[in-house]
């Protein structure tokens, strides 16, 4: 059993409750930053863990606080990006709904770090009875002193507040969900400038995904170097994956990056292997918009080395045969699912999602839906396959925010490893209708050339 | 360090102030090193970046820091740096790109030219041509909107929208309060007043000045006349409304004006009225002074000879003096017949807006 650093009380009864996190040890990294170290000091911390963004790009948390502006008699703002709506990714809403007061326990440091007196949560709309339980907690936190004017006789004053969304993807997005806390329409803004120069209401504002908040309550507590020697490499401290699809035990689980991906899927104390005795066909590793991997490659590396659960791993070998860390949605497939009728979902809810700001992502998404669904209705041709090639590249990279990336990516990747089902697909139309392709080769041993 | 900033695009090099965008520096080049676009609109501000058309490679940052940046960039929106090297039509990469967006921003687009008020003057023709194919991909149904009267003046044509956004940043920018926006998100985007209603503000017939397409027409000029067949004329009258620049162009058929807008530039923006005002103009201008006596015409304004609207303006041109009989050498024609009589083109009881797909010679029999 590794070791768990978010999620070790998370089973206390009613942790949920202030009395009870206080009781367990909660708020001790409040103590402890306040009262003997300067904001400074955190920042260094936090760079010296080497913690990387868990929001799914992976960018090292102690550089993007570094580099907030600090002009004078300008506020800044921290702001936690609670809008987790990627599909397959769930880890955000188990931290907030079970260990509420961990997060604000992390947020009241942060935003001592940053500077900012007025602090955000922007969650997701669907989350409704997380932002009561958010709510409560920011309420027993103020009537205890952790949150108000002069915490802890320290002279900082914070507030924070929850801004519940409309239920769009797209506020993911920092610079979308900043423009949806102003209260406009989320479209993602053109940057630069950057939200560490010109953020909410034009002030210096750093965005965090919740997990990375709540990760900087061991760091303080533990320091930095104590978190650092968890994990190797690069991918440093524990990480939260959310684990779905045909698995024996879907859940959240904190892993510390050590550990390989058979190991993670077929271990009983984590996914306890694919349901019903099935093959392992292929796995989405982080979340819905990172290149989907058959089962050879996803356990080897083209190497051959074992691939472990952590961000240099999972992306070795680039997209050519690696895949992303992402957010931590770990979907996998078993022999029996469709790669094609998957990507059109997934296609499908890009196309939903784009925000239409864009002309490559808001045409080519929904281009790219009809074609995948033409083909997954038997109607599709084999120049069907080469076109949303060619659509696919021609939005990735092209478009204003990541999510026209996020939406090529899966596609692109469906087609670079299951090109022939793609293929089986077209040319056995009726077929397509009543059976799956099933497994193939997919979960052959790879070949390495010696 | 002076302060103006070197950069060099298509191996072109220009200097200009600091703070300029790429694009803005290109079209100080000017010809085909600018790069087009469709949303950005020099004179509002935060506009561009969306269109996606602008795209260019940066193929050395800056003096400073050389690297290349990784993606094409919206060259609209980004500052020049010192130093900087900027590849626009010698890039393969932003051609592959570009016609991309073309493709993209086709797809959904109705094609139907022959009807549309704008073509002509139409941004999204000109890139069609200079950029797209001459077939399409696309074998779906395309996206139809019914057309939607804003006020007496305007006409709303969504299907044709491109979704620039730069409607909307006039009515934030020049009117009082804006009446439309965008709904909903994606490819169903659209621009809409919510609940069906009249465009009131007083500058808002600029809307139908910077719509680089088909999409926002001016009701007082639709289907009276195709713009190539009417002479531009600059012309000014004194405008009672201090925010109107007063000077126009009037688009005039014989002695009878069919249509005013704003004076633009080379790059079908509103130019700079000599007042010092923005070539903004009023409603009042634009729809209800449409008499040449209440202007004063300055002089045929100064079309690109490019341009389809200056066919048939040319000084000199010979007109044919044969007659038909003549040319065919005394042969009768074996049909003849007034196409449009024929096609039925002009029916009106077609809707081509509602066609989800280009309309075709089938459509009209």
């Amino acid at each position: 059993m590794s070791k768990k650093l978010l999620l070790e009380k998370a089973h206390v009864e009613n942790i949920r409750l202030y009395d009870v996190y206080r009781r367990e040890g909660g708020y001790r990294s409040v103590e402890k930053a306040l009262k003997t170290m300067s904001p400074e000091a955190i920042v260094e911390e936090v760079k010296k863990s080497g913690l990387r963004g868990r929001g799914g790009a992976g960018f090292p948390a102690g550089m993007k606080w570094s580099f907030i502006a600090k002009p004078e008699g300008v506020p800044r703002h921290l702001v936690v990006n609670a809008d987790e709506s990627e599909p397959g990714t769930f880890k955000d809403r188990y931290l907030m709904e079970f260990l509420p007061h961990l997060l604000l326990e992390g947020m009241i440091v942060s935003s001592f770090a940053l500077g900012s007196n007025v602090s955000y949560i922007y969650i997701r709309g669907e989350y409704a009875w997380i932002t009561d339980i958010l709510e409560q907690a920011i309420d027993e936190a103020k009537a205890n002193g952790w949150l108000g004017k002069n915490i802890l006789g320290s002279g900082f004053d914070c507030e924070i507040y929850v801004q519940r969304g409309a239920g769009a993807y797209i506020c993911g997005e920092e610079t979308a969900l900043i423009e949806s806390l102003e209260g406009k329409r989320g479209n993602p803004r053109i940057k630069p400038p950057f939200p560490a120069v010109q953020g909410l209401w034009k002030r210096p504002t750093v965005v965090n995904n919740v997990e990375t908040i709540t990760a900087v309550v061991p760091i303080i507590n533990d320091g930095g170097d104590e978190y650092a020697k968890i994990g190797v490499g690069k991918s440093t401290g524990t990480k939260l994956i959310s684990a779905c699809g045909n698995i024996n035990k879907p859940g959240v689980y904190e892993i510390d990056m050590t550990i390989s991906v058979e190991e993670f899927i077929y271990s009983d104390e984590w996914c306890g292997g694919i349901a019903n005795g099935k093959k392992l066909k292929a796995c989405i590793p982080g979340g819905s918009s990172v290149p989907i991997l058959p089962a050879n490659l996803l356990l080897k590396t083209a190497k051959g080395e074992t691939r472990l659960m952590n961000y240099e791993s999972l992306a070795d070998g680039g997209f050519a045969t690696g895949s992303m860390m992402g957010s931590g949605g770990f979907i996998v497939l078993d022999e029996d699912q469709c790669i094609v009728k998957n990507t059109f979902t997934l296609a499908r809810f890009y196309r939903h999602e784009s925000c239409g700001q864009c002309s490559p992502c808001r045409e080519g998404t929904g281009w790219m839906e009809k074609i995948l669904w033409s083909i997954e209705t038997g109607k599709g041709k084999k120049s069907d396959i080469d076109l949303l090639w060619d659509i696919q590249r021609k939005i990735e990279g092209n478009t204003i925010c990541p999510l026209g990336d996020a939406a090529a990516w899966p596609v692109a990747a469906a087609i670079r490893h299951f090109r022939d089902e793609f293929e089986w697909h077209v040319d056995n139309p009726q077929e397509s209708q009543i059976r799956n392709f099933g497994l193939a080769h997919y979960a052959d041993e790879i070949h390495i050339p010696a | 360090m002076s302060d103006l900033l070197k950069i060099t695009i298509d191996n072109i090099t220009v200097e200009v102030p600091a703070g300029t965008t790429i694009l803005n520096a290109a079209r100080q080049i000017g010809g085909e090193v600018a790069p087009p676009a469709m949303c950005y609109y020099s004179k509002l501000a935060d506009s561009g970046g969306k269109c996606r058309t602008c795209l260019v490679e940066v193929s050395k940052g800056s003096e400073k820091d050389p690297r290349p940046m990784p993606k094409l960039v919206a060259s609209c929106r980004t500052t020049v740096m010192d130093g900087m090297e900027v590849k626009n039509i010698t890039s393969p990469k932003v051609i592959d790109a570009r016609n991309g967006v073309v493709e993209f921003l086709l797809i959904n687009h109705p094609l139907d030219c022959p009807v549309c008020d704008q073509a002509g003057e139409c941004d999204l023709q000109d890139l069609g041509y200079n950029h797209g194919k001459e077939g399409t991909r696309y074998e779906f149904k395309r996206r139809t909107f019914h057309k939607v009267d804003l006020g007496d003046y305007i006409q709303l044509h969504m299907t044709r929208c491109i979704m620039c956004f730069r409607c909307v940043f006039v009515a934030d920018q020049l009117t009082e309060k804006r009446e439309h926006g965008i709904l909903d998100r994606g490819d169903h985007a659209q621009i809409a007043t919510l609940i069906e209603k009249n465009l009131h503000n007083d500058f808002i017939g600029n809307v139908i000045d910077v719509c680089p397409v088909g999409a926002l027409t001016d009701k007082t000029f639709r289907f009276k006349n195709r713009v190539w067949f009417t002479k531009p004329v600059d012309a000014h009258r004194n405008c009672s409304n201090p925010k109107c620049c007063g000077e126009a162009q009037l688009w005039m058929r014989g002695d009878e004006v069919f249509r005013v807008t704003a004076r633009k530039d080379e790059w079908g923006e509103v130019k700079e009225a000599s007042n010092g005002k923005t070539g903004w103009i009023c409603n009042t201008c634009r729809f209800e002074t449409k008499k040449a006596i209440d202007w004063t015409i300055e002089g045929p304004s100064v079309v690109n000879r490019h341009s389809v609207i200056s066919q048939g303006h040319y000084v000199g041109v010979i007109k044919p003096t044969e007659t038909f009989n003549a040319v065919m050498k005394g042969r009768d024609p074996k049909l003849l017949m007034d196409i449009h009589d024929e096609s039925e083109v002009n029916k009106p009881n077609i809707d081509l807006s509602v066609l989800d797909r280009p309309a075709h010679s089938t459509d009209f029999n």
